[in-house]
């Protein structure tokens, strides 16, 4: 229970359908300064709504592992050049890792989320993840990790409703985070914004920014300000738009070009992983950012081709694979 | 199962019945001049002297508070920033284990350009006497050493270290964060050298947000909160009669309950921790029993996490603690173990089980029988993961 509006509900829901529940709140990130997702004011909103519930709710302090296996990772990919999705990372090491065990050790039988997305059996102790109800704020992309051992373990009761249904459930029970707005952001990252918190951590190494034939247009003060796909703030002026094509941690090394330039036919996958075993047909939809378009793909290998030239997809970034609105799984574009 | 006492206590049925009157009919402020004040002034006169008597003071010198942390608050800061007034000194000496009250308040002294000692201890939770007076020097303002630590329940030699302080810095005062020793020890005979002394009432069956410092004729501390000059000018605001009534009740059925409760809590408390360190395979005690107060009990279970267990056993019925909670109600790693050099894994792995006056045999036997089970459980869970 983050204290948001979701999971709240969440809670709301597998009790009225007559589970035993218990709530717990994360404590991931803060320290001394508590700010960010898990700021006592959440941690209250949770508590009191857990409360309200009449069910018992937990602070599990997760600091070291999030440390470790989200945001120092994280710091390091951007290091690299890459754009990690820490929300993922999360997901697959906190949520679903330590949470998860955790819940298990302790004798539950499901771990509950608020996540926008279904699970949904497919017979003989099969599971499949499913997109939202909600298309427009489903989260199966960020859940593509959870093979059938997660499954298994996993209710994610709002994946059945609207986020206006969400709402105007909390609102009928009186949950005093009905109308809470969304939390868009990444979590750790608060006053200052993601270059910010990326200058203190990574030493600056300035380097050029160079066109696609390595002519210097012109110098940068580190690469963590970029990203594949960019196109604003390149500090360079051109007459025509103009994107990041290519980023060289090495050297510093910007790259960038037209649009016809950043193009690609396919995408290369690190860490590809299945919810249910490798697809068996061809015709798959790719998804390359949290809210983005299906593209029409393929799978060779561990290479997503698409149907038509893309964006080239940002290294670090999750590439989630769907056959219709069935997950099929995913990886990290390299 | 309550076995978290020295997170709070319940209140005794004294301390209920002494604080009624003052919530239903003598409602006055003691600072007025008519005859509900007055009702209200002689009630809060009659309570510090009684609190005076019991913690071996004389009435002028016990400040109320709005517990503990104010009261170290109030000491830490407020003798510290007078020392610097009257040129006394900026050195403040003290130990790593401190409670919060404490620690932030010497953090907030060292932004202030004090200079801040602060002295790690040995595993046995007490403190090395030679080790501290070895940061103590001319120009050391305030001494602050807890007397009971409030995780591991060690005492501390406060005695000696007064006697210490007072021969090679006679300059400087010491403070004592006497809020866990209430319960357990003869406070008023312990501290009587010590020249600040802080308690709080929920420790000892009284209310929340009650406490005292006593404040002995040397030391003179910057008030924190000014005002209408209540408590000496050293605590400005609206007397607590009913906290301070039931505070000297609490104070004074702990104080008649005490021998026979130590005795009888302790055969308790060796109970259960020799009970659980037979019970449970690579289980460990954390502090020198020998030196603790009767009614703590600090043990480790190598593998499996505090947080976990202490969920596992709130599940099973028995209300423990481990490390400090922070405002989020997280479960921070505990500072305390740290400065005793316990290794961090251990750390995560250990819990508090703090007996008071209300624990019975009942108590002990759930717990004997709760916690191996919850470990085992975890342990079993671990193993297959």
């Amino acid at each position: 229970m983050s204290g948001g509006v979701d999971s709240s509900v969440a809670a709301a829901l597998l009790q009225e359908q007559g589970h035993d529940v218990t709530g717990v709140t994360l404590k991931l990130w803060g320290g001394a300064s508590d700010s960010g997702c898990c700021s006592v004011a959440d941690v209250e909103d949770a508590r009191r709504v857990a409360a309200q519930l009449g069910v018992p709710h937990y602070v599990f302090n997760l600091t070291d592992d999030f440390t470790d296996s989200v945001v120092n990772p994280y710091i390091d990919e951007h290091a690299a050049g890459h754009t990690p999705n820490p929300c993922v990372e999360c997901n697959r090491s906190i949520k679903f890792g330590r949470l998860l065990d955790r819940s298990e050790a302790l004798g539950f039988d499901f771990l509950a989320t608020g996540h926008h997305a279904r699970v949904v059996s497919t017979g003989a102790g099969a599971y499949s993840l499913r997109r939202g109800v909600d298309g427009a704020k489903d989260q199966s992309y960020v859940l593509y990790m959870l093979g059938q051992r997660e499954l298994a373990r996993t209710r994610l009761p709002v994946g059945e409703l609207t986020k206006a249904d969400v709402r105007e459930h909390a609102a009928r029970l009186g949950l005093r985070t009905a109308h809470k707005p969304e939390s868009m952001d990444v979590c750790f990252i608060t006053r200052g914004g993601r270059e910010a918190f990326l200058a203190d951590r990574v030493p600056a190494r300035s380097g050029v920014v160079v066109d696609t034939s390595g002519a210097t247009l012109g110098r940068h003060a580190g690469v963590t300000a970029f990203t594949v796909g960019q196109r604003r703030r390149l500090g360079v002026v051109t007459g025509e738009r103009r994107y990041v094509v290519d980023i060289d941690p090495r050297t510093a090394t910007v790259t960038i070009g037209g649009s016809r330039e950043l193009l690609r036919n396919e995408v290369a996958l690190r860490d590809l992983v299945f919810v249910d075993g490798a697809p068996t047909g061809s015709e798959l939809h790719a998804q390359v950012r949290a809210h983005g378009q299906p593209i029409r793909s393929s799978l060779e290998g561990a290479t997503v081709c698409f149907a038509t030239p893309q964006p080239r997809v940002a290294p670090g970034q999750v590439v989630a694979l769907y056959d219709g609105d069935a997950l099929v799984g995913g990886g990290i574009a390299t | 199962m309550y076995l978290d006492h020295a997170a709070t206590t319940p209140m005794r049925p004294e301390a209920v019945a002494a604080m009624e009157p003052f919530l239903r009919g003598t409602f006055g402020n003691p600072s007025g001049g008519h005859a509900v004040a007055r009702a209200a002034k002689t009630a809060l006169e009659e309570a510090r002297e009684e609190i005076a008597e019991l913690l071996g003071a004389r009435p002028a010198e016990v400040v109320f508070t709005a517990g503990g942390t104010e009261a170290d608050n109030l000491a830490v800061k407020g003798a510290a920033r007078h020392a610097r007034v009257t040129g006394v000194g900026d050195g403040v000496v003290t130990t790593a284990f401190e409670h919060k009250g404490v620690l932030a308040s010497c953090d907030r002294l060292a932004a202030e350009g004090f200079r801040i000692a602060t002295v790690a201890l040995p595993a046995s939770g007490v403190v090395d006497v030679d080790a501290l007076m070895a940061a103590v020097d001319d120009r050391t303002a305030l001494v602050s050493v807890m007397l009971v630590n409030n995780e591991v329940g060690t005492i501390q030699p406060l005695e000696e270290i007064v006697a210490r302080v007072r021969d090679r810095a006679p300059q400087a005062l010491v403070h004592t964060d006497a809020v866990q020793a209430v319960p357990w020890l003869d406070v008023a005979r312990a501290t009587s050298t010590a020249d600040l002394v802080a308690i709080s009432a929920h420790k000892f069956g009284g209310p929340k947000g009650t406490g005292a410092l006593v404040v002995r004729d040397r030391a003179a501390p910057e008030p924190l909160i000014e005002g209408g000059g209540q408590e000496r000018g050293l605590r400005s605001g609206t007397s607590n009669v009913a906290g301070a009534v039931a505070m000297a009740a609490a104070l004074r059925a702990t104080g008649s309950a005490r021998d026979a409760d130590s005795a009888r809590l302790a055969l308790l408390r060796n109970r259960l921790v020799d009970g659980l360190l037979a019970a449970v395979p690579d289980a460990f005690e954390n502090g020198d029993r020998a030196q603790k107060v009767a009614g703590n009990a600090h043990v480790g279970f190598q593998g499996v996490e505090a947080e976990t267990l202490l969920v596992a056993l709130d599940r099973a019925g028995i209300c423990a603690a481990a490390g400090s909670s922070c405002s989020s109600g997280a479960t921070e790693p505990s500072h305390v173990l740290a400065a005793m050099g316990i290794a961090r894994v251990d750390a995560l792995t250990s819990i508090r089980l703090s007996l008071g006056f209300a624990s019975t045999d009942v108590d002990i036997d759930a717990a004997l029988t709760a916690i191996p089970d919850a470990v085992a459980q975890l342990r079993h869970a671990g193993a297959a993961a």
